[in-house]
Parts: C-alpha cells; sequence; structure tokens
C-alpha cells in the first residue's frame, strides 16, 4: 500500500486507431481534491471510466485504493463511487426506488434509515415518490451525487457533476466534497468551470489526450510562464481584433468590461502594448488568471490532430 | 413547394439511418428469403415418409412383400422391426415412430384361403393432420404390393378388388380432435415467444437508456444480473402456463393423461431455456428494435419448424435437423406426450437432455458476451 488512492502510469486507451487516451500518468494523494480540466473531446471521461475499470487500457496499468486496475476492478468498484457524465439511473424508477436500489446493490445495513437520511438531506421528502425521470437536469445531478456517495465510497470519481446545477447548489456542492474530503476520502472531479477548478487542491489539465500540466493552481499559474496584461479603459473592446491579429499575443479575452491579453513571450508582449494604438490605453500587468492559462495552453497545443474514423 | 423541401429532407435522413441500421436491412431481406425457403420447401401439407415400425408375427414370403410395399411407398418409411407390441409403444410414447404396421401369424393362411385376412396399421394420431393422408393411401398399398406376387399358382387371387382387410387404430387421439394438438402446443409457442422477447430487451434496454453505465460501475457479476433479470419472468412464464393449461382443460377439454410433475419440470426447463436465449440475444444487440428483431428471426422457425403448425416428421432431413436444434420442438415432444400419451420420463429423457444442453450452451454464451466493461 502506497499514500496514493490513485497511482496510475503511461494510462493509454485507443478506440480503433484513434488514441483518446495518451500516455497518462496520474498520482493522486489520499484525501485530496483534484480536478480534471481540459477541453471537450480531450478524454477526461475515457480516463475516469479506466480508473473503475469500465474501459480496459490498452496499455498501461496502476492502482486504485492500492487495487490494481485491470486485475481488481471488482474490488476497486466496492469502495468507489462513480457519478456518470450523462445521468444513469433510472428515468423511471422513483427518487426513493433508486436510492433502494443502490443501497441493496451494496448491502448496507439499515437500508430504510439510509435512504430516508439521504432523501432528507437532499430536501426531498416531499418529492420522494416522484419518477427521477420528472426531475429537472440540476436535481438529476444532485440525486446522483447521492446516490454515489451512499456506500461511502473511498474514492468518487465525478464526471462534472455540477454541470447544470445552480449556484447555490453547486455551493453547496462543494462544501460537501470538502467534508468528505475531511473524512479521508479522494476525490477526482471533472469540471468546465474555473471557480471550480479553483477549490482544488491539484488540478490536472488534459488536452487531446496528453496530460499537459498538473499541480496545484499557483503552481499551475507559474509553470505557464504566462504574462497577463489588463485594460479597463471604455472602449477597450474596439482594439480586441487588432490585438487577436498581432502575432505576439497569444490570446486576447474579455473579462467583463476588461480586456486580458496574454503571452508566454514578456518582452515580445511589452512591445505590443508600448506601440500605436495600443500604448492610447492604460494596461497594467496581473497574474494570469487560471482561465487566462488554459486558454493559452489550449492554443500552444494547436488543433486535434487525432485520426478520427 | 417549401413543403416538398421538407419531405426529402425527412426522407433522405430516413434512409441514412435506414442504411446505418444494418440489422434492420438484414432483416428486411432476411426474412423474405426465410419465408420462402420454409414456406416453400420445409413446410408439407402432405407429409411423406413418415417413420414406421413393423411387426412380423410369422415371417413369410407375402409379410415380406407387403413390408417391400410399404418401403417403395412415399408414405411410409419403415425404420424398424419390432417382435412384441411392449418395444411398439416405447417406439410411440418416444415419438420416434408414427405407424405400427402388425401382419397376424396367420395372414397368409387366410389370404390363400380367401378369408380377407387382417392386417393391423396403429397411428399415432396425436397430430392428426400428419396421418391422415399415409392412413388413407394404406390399402391401395397393401394390394398393390401383394398383386406381385400373385403369380403362377396364386394367380386366381388376382383380383381389383380388395382381398385383405386393413384395420386402421389411430391411438392417443381417436377422435382425430385438432385442438388435442394444438392447445398443449400452444403452450410451447406462447411461452416461447412471451420469454425469449421480454429477455431479450433485458440488457438492451439499460444499453439504451444509458443506465448501462452505471451497473457496470457497481459491484455486480454478469452471473449475478442474468439470474437477477431472468428469475421475475419465470414467474410470468409460469402464470401465462396457468392460464393455458386451464383453459385447455375447461374450454377444450383436452386430456392429461400423463404425470404433471413431468410436464412442471419440463416447462421450468423450457422456460430457462427461452430466458437464456433472450438474455443471450440481449447482450448481442446494442438495440431493443433489434433485439425484437432477432427474436423475430428465432421464432418464425421456432413456429415452422418444431413440428407445431406442420408435422415435424413430413419436413426434409435439413428442415428436420434444424428443428432439433428448436427448444420448442423437444418441448412439444414432452407436452404432447405427458397430455395426450401419458408417456413418462424414461419416453421423454432425451427431449429433457437436449433442452438441458440448450440452456448450458446458451447459457455459456450469454456469460461470455456479456461485458463487464463498456469496451
Ligand atoms: N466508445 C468510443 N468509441 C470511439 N470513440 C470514443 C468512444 N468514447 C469516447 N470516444 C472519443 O474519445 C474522445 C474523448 O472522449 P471523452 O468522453 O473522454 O472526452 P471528455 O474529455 O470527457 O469530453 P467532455 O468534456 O466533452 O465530456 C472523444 O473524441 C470521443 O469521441
Ligand atoms: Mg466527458
Amino acid at each position: 500500500m502506497n499514500d496514493f488512492a490513485v497511482d496510475v502510469k503511461s494510462l493509454v486507451k485507443e478506440f480503433g486507431k484513434t488514441r483518446v487516451v495518451d500516455d497518462v500518468a496520474l498520482q493522486i494523494p489520499k484525501g485530496q481534491v483534484w480536478g480534471f480540466l481540459g477541453p471537450n473531446g480531450s478524454g477526461k471521461t475515457t480516463t475516469i471510466r479506466m480508473l473503475c475499470g469500465l474501459l480496459t487500457p490498452t496499455q498501461g496499468s496502476g492502482t486504485c485504493l492500492g487495487l490494481d486496475i485491470i486485475t481488481e476492478a471488482e474490488k476497486i468498484k466496492l469502495q468507489t463511487g462513480y457519478m456518470t457524465q450523462k445521468f444513469s439511473f433510472w428515468e423511471d424508477l422513483s427518487i426513493r426506488e433508486n436510492l433502494d436500489f443502490v443501497s441493496r446493490m451494496y448491502n448496507l445495513p439499515n437500508r430504510k434509515a439510509k435512504v430516508d437520511d439521504v432523501i432528507a438531506r437532499l430536501d426531498l421528502t416531499q418529492r420522494q415518490h416522484q419518477l427521477a425521470g420528472d426531475l429537472s437536469g440540476g436535481w438529476k445531478q444532485r440525486l446522483a451525487l447521492a446516490a454515489v456517495t451512499m456506500h461511502n465510497p473511498k474514492l468518487l470519481l465525478l464526471d462534472e457533476p455540477t454541470a447544470g446545477v445552480d449556484p447555490k447548489a453547486r455551493r453547496e456542492f462543494w462544501d460537501q466534497i470538502h467534508e468528505l474530503t475531511n473524512q479521508g476520502i479522494t476525490i477526482l472531479v471533472s469540471t468546465h468551470y474555473m471557480d471550480e477548478a479553483e477549490r482544488c487542491d491539484q488540478i490536472a489539465y488534459l488536452a487531446h489526450g496528453k496530460l499537459i500540466t498538473q499541480g496545484t493552481v499557483r503552481d499551475v499559474i507559474a509553470a505557464s510562464n504566462l504574462t497577463t496584461y489588463v485594460s479597463i479603459n471604455k472602449g477597450v473592446r474596439q482594439f480586441a481584433s487588432a490585438l487577436k491579429a498581432e502575432d505576439d499575443i497569444e490570446n486576447v479575452s474579455y473579462f467583463g468590461a476588461a480586456l486580458h491579453i496574454s503571452s508566454t513571450n514578456t518582452v515580445a508582449i511589452e512591445n505590443v502594448i508600448k506601440r500605436a494604438p495600443f500604448d492610447s490605453l492604460d494596461w497594467q500587468k496581473i497574474t494570469p488568471s487560471l482561465e487566462d492559462v488554459f486558454i493559452s495552453l489550449m492554443t500552444s497545443v494547436g488543433n486535434d490532430k487525432r485520426d478520427y474514423q | 413547394m417549401n413543403s416538398l423541401f421538407r419531405i426529402w429532407a425527412i426522407l433522405s435522413k430516413e434512409m441514412i439511418q435506414m442504411r446505418r441500421d444494418r440489422m434492420t436491412f438484414a432483416m428486411m431481406v432476411g426474412v423474405p428469403i426465410m419465408q420462402l425457403i420454409l414456406f416453400g420447401f420445409a413446410i408439407n401439407n402432405d407429409p411423406k415418409g413418415l417413420p414406421t415400425a413393423v411387426f412380423i408375427e410369422a415371417p413369410d414370403q407375402h409379410s415380406r412383400t407387403i413390408v417391400e410395399g410399404f418401403k417403395l411407398s412415399e408414405y411410409f418409411d419403415v425404420v424398424t422391426a419390432v417382435s412384441n407390441y411392449q418395444q411398439a409403444d416405447d417406439l410411440f410414447l418416444k415419438g420416434e415412430i408414427t405407424f405400427l404396421l402388425v401382419i397376424p401369424a396367420d395372414f397368409t393362411k387366410k389370404l390363400v384361403r380367401q378369408e380377407m385376412p387382417q392386417l393391423l396399421i396403429s397411428a399415432d394420431a396425436s397430430d392428426p393432420a400428419a396421418s391422415s393422408n399415409a392412413i388413407a393411401k394404406a390399402s391401395v398399398i397393401v394390394s398393390k404390393a401383394l398383386n406381385h406376387d400373385f403369380v403362377g399358382s396364386l394367380n386366381f387371387l388376382k383380383s381389383t378388388k380388395p382381398n385383405v382387410d386393413v384395420i386402421i387404430h389411430p391411438k392417443y387421439n381417436p377422435q382425430g380432435i385438432t385442438q388435442y394438438n394444438i392447445v398443449p402446443g400452444l403452450l410451447g409457442v406462447i411461452l416461447t415467444m412471451t420469454s425469449v422477447m421480454i429477455t431479450s430487451m433485458a440488457m438492451t434496454r439499460e444499453r439504451e437508456k444509458g443506465n448501462l453505465e452505471n451497473i457496470l460501475a457497481m459491484p455486480v457479476k454478469p452471473f449475478e444480473v442474468m439470474v437477477g433479470k431472468i428469475a421475475p419472468y419465470v414467474l410470468i412464464g409460469l402464470i401465462q402456463t396457468a392460464i393455458i393449461l386451464s383453459a385447455a382443460s375447461f374450454l377444450f377439454e383436452v386430456p392429461f393423461l400423463g404425470s404433471f410433475m413431468i410436464l412442471n419440470s419440463a416447462i421450468l426447463i423450457f422456460l430457462l431455456a427461452n430466458l437464456c436465449l433472450g438474455f443471450t440475444f440481449s447482450t448481442i444487440a446494442t438495440t431493443q428494435m433489434q433485439a425484437m428483431q432477432m427474436t423475430f428471426f428465432f421464432f418464425l422457425p421456432s413456429l415452422l419448424l418444431s413440428g407445431f403448425m406442420f408435422p415435424f416428421r413430413g419436413m426434409p432431413q435439413w428442415a428436420q435437423l434444424i428443428g432439433e436444434m428448436l427448444p420448442l420442438t423437444h418441448f412439444l415432444r414432452i407436452v404432447r406426450g405427458v397430455m395426450l400419451k401419458a408417456a413418462d420420463f424414461s419416453h421423454l429423457a432425451n427431449e429433457f437432455y437436449a433442452l438441458i444442453g440448450f440452456i448450458v450452451l446458451i447459457g455459456i454464451v450469454a456469460i461470455a458476451r456479456y461485458r463487464t466493461t463498456l469496451d
């Protein structure tokens, strides 16, 4: 046994000729929350599925909770909660029936009390006999999350658990996540929200199946070597297209009324803002935000060159 | 005009989807071909070559001639000779023969004396359609054959009038009531149809609705899923059985001569065979539509080649071979044997073994096909 809840290396998954996950290594210490980020189709879901034995890796090996992901998938499933990206509970069962089914599957003691408790915590007591299919999108997510945590897993793999969830519920969800990690649970959560990424102990960023960067938010930002300037002058937006045309500026993005420009080349970007017409604006150097970093990463990685069949 | 564009849009989308769904496409071509072959070649309303046993009490020239005549006839296929009635009864109960030809010891003596000797043909009439044509031809076959013998000193016996009294003894269903044959068979047909169809949806529904990923993420073994999915339908099958058997008894007054125990075990085993098959389909099909089509593709030959609609022994050899592979064929023999002939286990053992063999084979395929991953 080691202290990593997830310890995998050189994971590869190919569908036909397409290499969907390419040489991914992850070492997640016990009791941490890791954010799993990356553009659509980068292979997050596929990686998570390999971790919990739903897909067999084409290459690579590793352990989850000290159990081999290839030969001991059965045991991993007992101690892992996996929340699928697409709602996968039974829409033709009621909320209570779904939870009942899950608790039976894991043979949980005091089933009725446990289910009652989960329903009460979700604040769904009034609606417990409603069909799960009739719930709104956000409520489905909340039900699914409650269901996959029922058996007190030691490892939680959550695939975009907060997609479509309102801000208050999202806040509650993250409170719950941190509560769980305090109890020693390890969580890998994929998300497209930057504010959520910032709540994680560490983040791993995937692009085109490759792990591009990982570490704490601060490390990732520092490692990006990105220089970012912001301008909040009135009418700054009119300069956006001209700035985008500059080769030395890697990305330009709106943040409310402000405009962020970033580049890995500090000298080059400073030359640009000293030039007309951009020198008419007030530029201020800031620490790049995570979003700046990710957008610049996406740009530098380039287009997806994988071969799709 | 715009309407035309929209119709065209829908039409081309439909064509794309049709082309992509290979299974449906294959079915649209496969089903007519299968029907043509089955109806065109396999099925015969005038069944010929029915298996016949002969019992010759005192072999001599004339009895040999008669047997030879039967052998040459297209309706009777003399498969074996027996030396007593007990043997013949066993063969009847096992369903291995349709006819027994008995030539009594005093046949030749009476024949020469022109005393109209008797010739006995016992027929398995549990399926009246199977035996009727052959029976009608029996007298002609006998006189034709004997006429060859009537030369020289026996020339005087040659006549156009029948000189032998062919007595037909229809066993098991003497009045030839079709329902006696159809209603017990219907039990097998209904159980096949419903149980295969329902279970074939078992995994495909989970897959189509996206629940499969969830099931697979839980610590459940293929065997557990299979048993859990099949068990409820055993119960439903038993309810259907109760309904059909009650109707058979009260509505159609079909006799029930054999052992309830044997029939019940047969029903259980047969149900399991069908449920396993349905489950196997559901591990192969990717959509519920495909599962339905596979069920139908299986059901059609079951209906036609099992001996339910058309006499099994009247089909060509290759069709019988296919028929032997279908659980319904064996079940029909059991259910008809038990209800109409009071057959006991020793006569039906082979049918039981066939059903169990089918379960084992299909069960292995199902477990092998069941994927614990999404690959
Ligand atoms: N069963 C499959 N067969 C073929 N290709 C697949 C299969 N599953 C996934 N892919 C491909 O693998 C790539 C990665 O998919 P994956 O679902 O892991 O991405 P993701 O990072 O989760 O994306 P998103 O953020 O949109 O959820 C995609 O290009 C997808 O088309
Ligand atoms: Mg995904």
